[in-house]
């Protein structure tokens, strides 16, 4: 089973300090990471290939820099890496970016199942995974929570995914795309042979001319949608807080409530 | 070569740095009290243009107008169904589509699919549908993405919508995703704001960015329907009219648009607590300040008597205390009800960008220090296993009067 792994570069949140002050996020020096999904991602399509064999390719579109984020893929288990990256990709909103993605899904070729995390943390848009399924012309499983089957010879998978109020089963023909949630699996530790492994691979980088795609299909030429404005929320007032005596403190705050609960 | 679009104004830029400060990606350094932008770097966001208090910071927009747009009118809403109910988000875009309608001096109109709904196509007129497409088909009883998003970009071919609003559901997300590839169009996710821009005729929606650290004001301007899946309890539902009037279009279902490539099995309702997460109007969630699993029940407790959702921080679903589909924040669930009773949680950032846009935050924790406070609108500083049970007291007692 040959399975493609989509996943982003983002800023690491864990690092940032909000400002007192302003009660903004301070991002001076913010290292950057995995995407957190998609390192599920990554881990299902490793333990999908040790079960049905098969080879594992991750991709990203992004800049130079998220070079790091393939070569950690790498180090997990993942076989090979493919980088798409071009100035003109700058600015690309959902739509173009899961073109390119669906594009180099479509050069790789022969793929049977793409993985994808449920969202990313600095967008948070759950729009690129279907917007790639839709581009190839394939059947989606989103939310993903489990991996139920997966029949090569009848080309079917039947997935558990994560709604509101429960779970559904969904059966898909392949090849099909997921995008999967924190509940699927426990990543893997990268061991240190992958570590060295993933240091000399060499990475292939495409950019529009790889992927036969003209300048204005991309970036921020190609996107439907444009900021126009970006803005730091109002900050929260900053409220009452109660440390007396316990039965004081629930009475005060029991008050307060009062006012938002009636 | 193609220059990208982004330059900094040499002499209005006074090398304040606060372009700097606002770069999600370190794209920005100052090099003789000039910004200077890595282009590797710079993914064309825009933060750095609306933190610059000095207009030294350009970004160049394309202009080009690809579609006649005056041939699109009206303000469509998805209706989603849950169990064979209509999902409140829906009632909630109906409401929101009533003011945007206005504005254009357009129409709303509601679009319906499932299997066996004629019944319920009144109860959309009454609150705020002036007209309800209908596609009633046992083929499409269990929703699925695939022949949802054909059935319905197909209808917007047909009728040319120019605004397509969908709860930023998992349905909704799932679906309309696919529909505004289809049809070539921009979609913005998970907006909390809607307005017109009248002069332009435009649909401009704001949305939270980098988990409600950054809002977003986002346009599509050269294609039409403007999509946009809206958040749970930001819009106001409107009091159903049982006068209103409106009219109901049945459409048939093209056999060839239902796709058999996906196919629904089952679906299994947790049973365990009763209200959903992005549901809910009130929601109490626990930390690892809980200490065991079996404290959950307390948290439980005041969920009852307030009719509120549980929910719980990473480190507790982590410890394997209360299943994954209870998880607020990054990795888990965003919500943003009404209340937020943070108890034992001591709000690392991963939890708090999935609650702090929630209209009220309460926290309940021994630690002075704890960045919950930081969020919190009320905070008790104390022990959770004392001011919990004496809060629900207080709240029985209130509601036996």
């Amino acid at each position: 089973m040959n399975i493609v792994v989509c996943i982003k570069q983002v800023p690491e949140t864990t690092e940032v300090k909000i400002d007192p002050q302003t009660n903004t996020l301070i991002r001076e020096g913010i290292a950057s990471i995995i995407n957190p999904f998609d390192m599920y991602a990554i881990e299902e399509a490793i333990r999908l290939k040790e079960k049905y064999r098969g080879n594992t390719t991750v991709i990203t579109m992004g800049p130079p820099q998220a070079d790091s984020a393939l070569r950690e893929a790498l180090s997990l288990g993942i076989d090979n890496a493919v980088h798409l990256s071009d100035k003109a990709f700058a600015g690309s909103d959902t739509w173009v970016t899961s073109l390119v993605l669906a594009k180099a899904i479509q050069k790789i070729g022969e793929v049977d199942l793409v993985i994808c995390g449920k969202q990313a943390s600095d967008g948070d848009t759950a729009q690129v995974g279907p917007g790639i399924a839709t581009h190839l012309d394939w059947p989606q499983a989103t939310y993903v929570r489990r991996v139920d089957k997966i029949d090569l010879d009848n080309k079917k998978a039947v997935f558990e995914r994560l709604l509101e109020d429960g779970y559904e089963v969904l059966e898909v023909s392949l090849p099909c795309l997921v995008t999967v949630v924190k509940e699927i699996n426990v990543p893997r530790m990268p061991s240190l042979r992958g570590k060295m492994r993933a240091k000399k691979q060499s990475i292939p980088v495409w950019g529009k001319d790889e992927l036969e795609l003209k300048d204005e299909e991309v970036g921020l030429e190609g996107s439907p949608t444009q900021v126009v404005k970006i803005f730091t929320p109002p900050p929260r007032e900053s409220g009452m807080i109660f440390d007396g005596e316990t039965h004081e403190a629930v009475d005060k705050l029991f008050s307060e409530l009062r006012k938002h609960l009636l | 070569m193609k220059q990208k679009g982004i330059e900094v104004v040499r002499n209005k830029c006074v090398g304040c740095g606060l372009c700097v400060r606002a770069c999600p990606f370190s794209a920005i350094v100052l090099k003789d009290k000039v910004a200077v932008i890595d282009l590797d770097k710079c993914t064309l966001c825009g933060a750095c243009k609306g933190a610059c208090k000095f207009d030294a910071i350009v970004i160049y927009k394309p202009n080009v107008v690809k579609q006649d747009l005056f041939q699109y009118k009206d303000v469509w809403v998805f209706i989603e169904q849950e169990e064979d109910k209509i999902a409140s988000v829906s009632f909630e875009l109906l409401g929101k589509a009533r003011t945007l309608a206005k504005n254009l001096n357009a129409k709303v109109v509601a679009i319906f699919l499932g299997g066996n709904i004629k019944n319920k196509a009144k109860q959309l007129i009454s609150k705020g549908a002036d007209k309800v497409v209908i596609v009633d088909s046992k083929k499409l009883a269990h929703f699925t993405a695939e022949s949802y998003g054909n059935v319905i970009s197909h209808l917007i071919h047909k009728y040319k919508p120019e605004i397509f609003l969908a709860g930023a559901t998992t349905i909704g997300r799932s679906l309309v995703s696919r529909i505004a590839v289809k049809i070539k169009t921009g979609l913005t996710a998970d907006c909390t704001g809607l307005d017109i821009d009248k002069e332009r005729r435009l649909l401009v929606q704001t949305r939270p960015a980098f988990g409600g650290n950054i809002m977003a004001q986002i346009i599509t301007p050269s294609y039409r329907p403007q999509m946009a899946t809206v958040r749970h309890k930001v819009m106001k539902e409107l009091p159903a009219d049982p006068n209103r009037k409106g009219e109901i279009i049945e459409e048939s279902l093209d056999k060839n648009l239902v796709d058999t490539r996906s196919r629904f099995i089952d679906f299994i309702k947790e049973e365990i607590y009763k209200v959903n997460l992005s549901d809910a109007d009130i929601i109490v969630s626990g930390g690892r300040g809980l200490g065991a699993p079996e404290n959950f029940k307390l948290i439980k407790e005041l969920a009852e008597v307030l009719g509120a959702a549980v929910g719980a921080s990473r480190a507790a679903v982590d410890s394997g205390w209360i299943p994954y589909s209870h998880q607020v924040g990054q990795t888990g669930r965003t919500v943003a009800p009404k209340l937020y009773i943070a108890c034992g949680i001591s709000g690392q950032i991963q939890h708090l960008v999935g609650m702090q846009s929630s209209k009220i935050i309460v926290a309940i924790n021994k630690d002075p220090d704890a960045p919950i406070f930081k969020v919190a609108n009320y905070g008790v500083v104390g022990d959770l296993f004392k001011v919990v049970p004496l809060l629900i007291k207080k709240i029985k007692e209130s509601k036996g009067r």
